[in-house]
Order: C-alpha cells, then structure tokens, then sequence
C-alpha cells in the first residue's frame, strides 16, 4: 500500500489547476508525470505531499486520507524535492541533510545515533559525503539537487515525490541524478519536462493535460506520435526500443515554418 | 568606537584576560569584547564540520561568564565617584551579605541607578536580538528586524499619543501606549505584506512604508501639540533610553524576554526547516501556519515589552544575530542563546558608552546603536558578498 490519488480536484484564483485525476502508486516503482508547461504536474504533486488541500476527492495514505494524518506523521513517509531550492541561510551541506531529521525528533529531544546514522546513510547513498562540509550555497546546481535528495533520504520515507529535479541540470547531471533515484528503493513519482528522460528512467507515466488525466501506462504504450501531437502539440517520431527494451527514444521534427538550413557562413569558427 | 564592537570572529585575537577593574571604561569594553572573540575565534572552524557538541557549550559558558563579567564592570563605571570596594559592598549587603558601610546616596546610586539599569540593558539587549534572529528567519529575510518591520515606530507613535496628545485621559502610561502601539504596527505591516503578495521582499518594504506612516504621524503629533519640554523629553525616549529603568522594569522585561526565548527554543527545529521556505518547512512536518503565528505573535510582544520601557533601540535585532551565526552557525538550537548572550554583552556595554562619553551630558543610546550597528552591517553585507 502507497499513496493514491482518488477524484482530486484543486482550484487555485477561480481556475481548476488539477481536475479529477485518479492515480494509484505501485510499490517500489517511478512513476513519471508528464505534461507541458501549466498542466497541473507540479499542482497534482502537491496535492500528493499533502501541501495543499484538495478541492475535491481525496489523497490516500495506505488507505487512510492524508488530510486527518498529522504533518510529522506524512513527514516520516512521504519525502520531496522542489525544482530548485533556495535559501538565505548559510547552511552546510550536511547541515542541510540534516533537516531530514526534523520529523523524527520531538521538541528537544531525539535518537541522536539514530539521526547521525540516518545522514551518514544519505550522504553515502547520493554520493555527497565529500560535500559535507561545504557551504550550500555554493555547491553546483547538479551537487545541490543530490543533497536535497539526501536530505529527502535521511527523512526514511517510503515515497519520494520530485518535482522537475532535472530543470536546471546539464545532461550528464540529468542522467546521473535519474539513474540515482531509479536505483532508491522507493516508490518515486517524479514529474519531468524531457520525455526522452522519461522514457528512459520511469517505469510507468502518467500525462496531464489542463489538469487532466489524458493517458497512463508504460513509456512505450503511453509516448506514441498521436498523444505527443495531441498533447504537446508537436509532430515527434517514436523509435520503439531505441533507449533500451520498452524503452523509446523520441525525436522531435521542427515544424517546417522553422527548418531553413543552418546559415553556413555564421556556423564558421570566426577567426 | 572600537571599545563596544559587537564580538566579531578573529582568530588571530589573542584570548586576553580581562583587565583588572580600574582602568579607563573605553578600555574595559575592548578587553571584555576581545576575550570573547578570541575563544570564539577557536569555536568557528570546528562548527563548519557540523559541529561537535562540546563548543557551543564552551562557547555558552564563555559568554554567560563574559555577560556577568560586564556588568560587573559597567556597574563601577558612572559620573559618580565610586570606589570599586563600595559599589561591590552594596550589592553583597543588598543580597544580604554583610553591611556596606556606605551612604544612602552611594547606596542609591548602584542599588537604584546603575544596577537595574545595566541589567535592563542587558535584557533589552538579549531580547531585541532574539526577535532579530527570529522574524529573519521566519520572513526570511536577513534585513527583518522590529526596527525595520515598523514595530519600534509603532511603539513611539503610541507613546506621543499618550504622553503629548493626551489619549487615553491619563488613564494609561507612555509603556502602555507604547506597547498597543507596537502591536497595531507590527499587525498593518503583516496585513500589508499578506496584501502585496506575502513574499519576503514584501515584509521588508511594507515595514518601510508602516517606519514611515507611524514616523510622520509621531512628528506630525509633535509638532502640533507639544511644548517645548515635552519634545525633548520625547525625542530622547524616541532615540531610545535606559535612563529611567526601575526594578520593576527589569522583573518585566526579564520575565518577558526569559519567557520569550523559552518558547522560541522549543520551535528552534521548525525554525531550521524554514530555511529553504515554507512548503519545504511543511514536507517536514512542520505546522507551518501555527508555528508562524506562535513565533510571530512571540516576537512582537516581547519587542513590544521591550520598546515600551527602553524606547526605539535599533539595529540591535538586525546586527546581533548575524554576529551570531558567524560565530556558532545558522542552527537555531545553538544560534538562539548565542544570540541572547551577545545581544546582552553588546547593549551593557553600548549603554556604559552612552552614559560615560560624553558626561555629564547622556547621548540616547539609539544613536550609539545606530553608530556602531551600520557600520556593523556594512560589514555583514560585505562579507555575504564575497561568500556567496
């Protein structure tokens, strides 16, 4: 049992930003969330971690509503990481796993072995113990998102919910920080901008458009020619297999009105 | 003005033992301040490693005997010609401890004057810091303190209305208006942010416009019904003064203040994991909205109680706690009392100069604040700019 999503609805300024999705988590798999810009990936994610309350239907916790659970109790199941982080506060990066550990402490007191344990455990598991002693805020975009998913570790939790981690990232990054949380042993719902990326590191997705659920299934099954046009409004050409079995790659074709050939003379090195 | 800098780390400082009484207070103040910076100084690189439980300790118990230590010294310092021996006399024969054998006056003088004020002092000191390190970590913002977010000028439009324009009928005293006019400021100033938007740019800049509003309203209040000895005497309280502060004063204040950071250290973890905002705060299980209001409401009573019996004293909340964090780190388990401590340390020994420099004359001890508080901050600024 995980989390699901049952008829939820959430409006935001008068607008229905999320409009009766139902999703069922299965346990231990990644689940991407897909959809363009304004489609309620990052809403419907929310929804799920219990910061906002929906407007209609209801978000289940091993069965039981997420609304009538305590926030510290959601806190020890259910960890997240934002699109990007940013702070004020001149944290260290171990000072910032260690945030993860709120949920499991109490006013004042707290199992410190247990806390050390936990961060040690995170920072080996995301590759950042040499970080440690760093300042936050100097890491790279790529070292900070690996220690906010530390920090999402250290939290013990069961489900970790990512929301476009990938956005500011180079490609390498991109890839190792998907590989890293494909290999968690967690259910992870991850919502993603790159279907390639999707196709490549979810086990299933799930995609929105204006707030609804239009199609959900394996990469394979759900990225195919029609949905993207139909979806993100693009012709794309679907390479079955091409990222590894059942795993697509997609190319997109520029729409004629863009595809004058490269200017050869401005591609020149200038010397 | 070097003598009361607020304790800044400097590892090179050698830990000096403080100087025997006796000298001149300029000096007194350096040797106290550099004595803490130099065990400080020891305590910063080892934080960075996510901090061994051992020096924070050290570095509290430092500054516990550092604080007790100064007013000690600043109790022998006044206008007044004291010996050393009679000033302690009196308090050990006021704590009960033998007869002081001194007059009245000289009994007055430290009993009644000099000690409830030092000890004000060092209250308003920890308390105004305290707020300083909560409303910026809670907004957000490294520029928030009751200063700039209004509550000060709150507090002094509500002291003119009492003391010149009459409100009240004589039915309240200056600290009561004082303290509902703080209250009324600090809540428009949040309305206002909610209204723009809530970010925390926008707590910042409605505290601003509120400093400004309740600035023109106290002169405009002043100009148009008080005489010439009203004025003066409310300027200065609006400069900020520990002149007139009483023992009952101090048994508020302390309470309140004690009270204060009691409640704040039982939410020092809620207030970490606000450091990446609010909805990061909720995924980890904090109560964000409840925890706020708590804070919130915390902060601006205790600012309230503070401003209302020692005037507008700025600068204190904004420079103090970044000392601070420099000092023991950004964790508010270890950040708060740090910050209390040296708050306290850094007002006694403001409030000494302010008294002393230019005796027999008084200088409001805001203006001194102010004098040491931005270069101070520039300081700060600095120094983030070249970290981040």
């Amino acid at each position: 049992m995980t989390l699901a999503a049952r008829e939820v609805s959430w409006s935001a300024g008068g607008r229905l930003i999320v409009d009766g999705v139902s999703v069922a988590l299965r346990d231990g798999e990644t689940l991407g969330l897909l959809g363009p810009n304004g489609s309620g990936k990052s809403s419907l994610l929310r929804l799920l971690a219990g910061l906002r309350g929906t407007d209609g239907g209801a978000v289940l916790l091993d069965g039981r509503e997420l609304r009538t659970l305590r926030r510290g109790e959601v806190a020890r199941r259910v960890a997240v990481v934002e699109q990007q982080a940013s702070t004020e506060v001149d944290l260290t990066a171990e000072q910032v796993v260690r945030l993860g550990r709120i949920p499991h402490r109490g006013s004042w007191s707290g199992d410190a072995d247990a806390d050390a344990r936990a961060v040690e455990r995170a920072l080996a598991e995301t590759g950042t113990s040499a970080l440690r002693d760093r300042r936050w805020r100097t890491l790279s975009g790529g070292e900070q998102q690996r220690v906010q998913i530390a920090r999402a570790l250290a939290q013990e939790p069961r489900e970790l919910l990512l929301d476009e981690p990938t956005n500011h990232l180079d490609v390498r990054h991109q890839l190792d920080l998907l590989a890293l949380v494909g290999r968690l042993p967690l259910t992870t719902v991850v919502a993603l901008h790159d279907l390639n990326l999707a196709a490549l590191f979810c086990d299933r997705v799930i995609v929105l458009r204006a707030g609804r659920l239009v199609s959900a299934g394996r990469p394979a099954d759900v990225l195919t020619p029609a949905l993207i046009a139909d979806v993100y409004e693009v012709a794309a050409e679907v390479l079955p297999d091409a990222a590894g079995p059942g795993r697509p790659a997609i190319r997109f074709l520029a729409p004629s009105a863009y595809a004058s050939p490269p200017d050869a003379r401005s591609c020149q090195p200038s010397r | 003005m070097s003598a009361t800098a607020p304790p800044q780390p400097d590892p090179a400082a050698p830990s000096q033992a403080p100087d025997p009484a006796g000298r001149e207070p300029r000096w007194r103040g350096r040797s106290v301040a550099s004595g803490l910076r130099g065990r400080a100084g020891g305590g910063l690189r080892g934080r960075a490693a996510g901090g061994g439980a051992a020096r924070p300790w050290l570095l509290g118990a430092a500054g516990a005997a550092a604080l007790l230590l100064s007013i000690a010294v600043a109790i022998t310092i006044g206008p007044a010609d004291l010996a050393l021996r009679d000033v302690y006399a009196v308090v050990a024969q006021q704590l009960g401890l033998g007869d002081a054998g001194v007059t009245r006056i000289e009994e007055g003088i430290v009993w009644e004057l000099r000690l409830p004020r030092t000890l004000l002092a060092a209250v308003c000191g920890a308390g105004l810091a305290i707020c300083g390190a909560i409303l910026q970590s809670l907004l957000r913002n490294p520029l928030a303190d009751p200063f700039v977010l209004g509550i000060s000028s709150g507090a002094s439009t509500g002291a003119v209305l009492v003391v010149v324009a009459g409100v009240g009928g004589g039915a309240i005293a200056l600290s009561g208006g004082a303290f509902a006019g703080a209250l009324a400021a600090f809540a428009l100033v949040l309305a206002l942010a909610a209204a723009a938007g809530g970010g925390p740019d926008r707590v910042v800049l409605a505290g601003v416009a509120g400093t400004q509003l309740f600035a023109a309203v106290t002169t405009f209040v002043v100009f148009s019904s008080a005489d010439a000895e009203q004025t003066r005497g409310v300027l200065f309280w609006l400069l900020g003064s520990l002149g007139g502060a009483g023992w009952g004063d101090v048994a508020l204040c302390g309470a309140v203040c004690a009270l204060g950071l009691a409640l704040c250290l039982t939410q020092a973890d809620a207030l970490d994991a606000f450091a990446f905002g609010e909805d990061a705060a909720a995924t980890l299980g904090v109560a964000v909205r409840r925890v706020r209001a708590l804070l919130l409401a915390t902060t601006a009573l205790l600012a309230a109680v503070l401003v209302s019996a020692a005037g507008a004293i700025g600068f204190v909340g904004l420079v103090l706690p970044h000392a601070a964090r420099i000092l023991v780190g950004p964790v508010h388990r270890r950040l708060l009392p740090i910050t209390a401590l040296a708050g306290a340390i850094f007002l006694v020994w403001v409030d000494t100069a302010a008294r002393t420099l230019f005796e027999p004359q008084e200088l409001p001890v805001g203006v001194v604040t102010a004098l040491l508080g931005v270069p101070a901050f520039a300081l700060i600024l600095a120094r983030r700019g070249r970290a981040a």
